[in-house]
């Protein structure tokens, strides 16, 4: 039983670098990566997650994460 | 000048990018005067929070931001990119750039008007990088734009006004529509030029963070811009090709 509340070992690419982690949804994702109480936004292969979506958004084996924050910009 | 229903006082957008130190940043956006700075979006790495501490410094200034699409080469990239700006940054405004040339980061006025009709019927209030084409420009506003924001000269260059002619063309063809030279101003009377020429505002970033002293040059294109502007609406003589003497003639004493 124990079994169902652990989340899977997925091996993604978070930022364009590959990343092993134990999440099933892109927010779990975000507090394994230590973005829990960080601005940031979200993509997910390349369409965009809201905030309010990372919970119910799963992930899969391959997954590309893109996670941006404000930055310097002309 | 009305962006989308906020009517600043100081008509110069300032960039935040390329400064010496972020205290350097803020004490020039100060010096500026500007009410609007452009920011941009990149990967977070959640060790170094680069972009958390970013964000605090801008909000501390306590001006609008402006946020851009810089290095996007697709709508598609574009359009995302705005979309994770509006929520990051809670503002529909997204100065929009779709580059398609690399090396002097001319946009790709095809993908422009496609992504700007895009994302303004998503609702988002958009400042387009352009060039100075009529045709595109009027495509922009059909397209929903109410800001045109074609550029100087390639962005970083300091080159300045490229295109006179062009951009006087241009404002004549919209004399409602807000137009901001944006990119390729690389000194004050650049500035001077373009404001002189009926423009709104004036965008720059290279010209100010890449000085020597980067506090007076925003100075320096604060006066310039209200210079040129105030020159605009005096109304400039008109020139000519001889010359016309200031002096009167009449009452010059017979001396020989």
């Amino acid at each position: 039983m124990d079994d169902l509340t652990v989340p899977p070992r997925l091996t993604l690419v978070v930022n364009g670098e590959p990343a092993e982690i134990a999440a099933a949804d892109l927010a779990g994702a975000l507090i394994v990566l230590g973005f829990e109480d960080a601005i940031v936004a979200t993509a997910l292969n390349g369409n965009f997650v809201p905030a309010r979506k990372r919970a119910a958004t799963r992930l899969n084996e391959g997954d590309r994460i893109e996670i941006v924050a404000p930055r310097q910009g002309g | 000048m009305d962006f989308y229903g906020f009517e600043p006082t100081s008509r110069l957008l300032l960039g935040t990018s390329q400064y010496p130190s972020p205290a350097i940043l803020a004490e020039a956006v100060r010096a500026s005067g500007a009410e609007i700075v452009t920011v941009s979006l990149r990967r977070e790495a959640a060790r170094l929070r680069e972009g958390q501490e970013f964000w605090r410094l801008i909000r501390e200034l306590g001006v609008r931001v402006l946020p851009n699409t810089a290095g996007c080469h697709s709508v598609k990239e574009a359009v995302t990119t705005a979309e994770m700006a509006r929520e990051i940054f809670g503002t529909p405004w997204i100065k929009l750039e779709v580059i398609g040339e690399a090396d002097t980061l001319q946009p790709d006025v095809f993908g422009l008007v496609e992504a700007a009709r895009a994302l303004a019927a998503d609702g988002f209030e958009v400042f387009p990088y352009t060039t100075e084409d009529l045709v595109v420009a009027e495509r922009l506003v059909e397209a929903g734009c109410r800001v045109l924001m074609p550029w100087g000269a390639p962005i970083g260059s300091g080159k300045g006004l490229n295109n006179v002619f062009g951009l006087r063309a241009l404002r004549a063809h919209f004399p409602e529509i807000p137009l901001v030279v944006d990119a390729g101003v690389g000194l004050p009377s650049h500035a001077a030029a373009a404001m002189e020429l009926g423009y709104d505002a004036i965008l720059l970033n290279t010209a100010v963070a890449k000085a020597g002293d980067p506090v007076a040059m925003a100075k320096a294109f604060a006066l310039a811009i209200e210079s040129g502007r105030l020159a605009r609406r005096a109304g400039p003589m008109e020139p000519r090709d001889m010359a016309a003497p200031s002096t009167p003639v009449l009452g010059r004493a017979q001396l020989l």
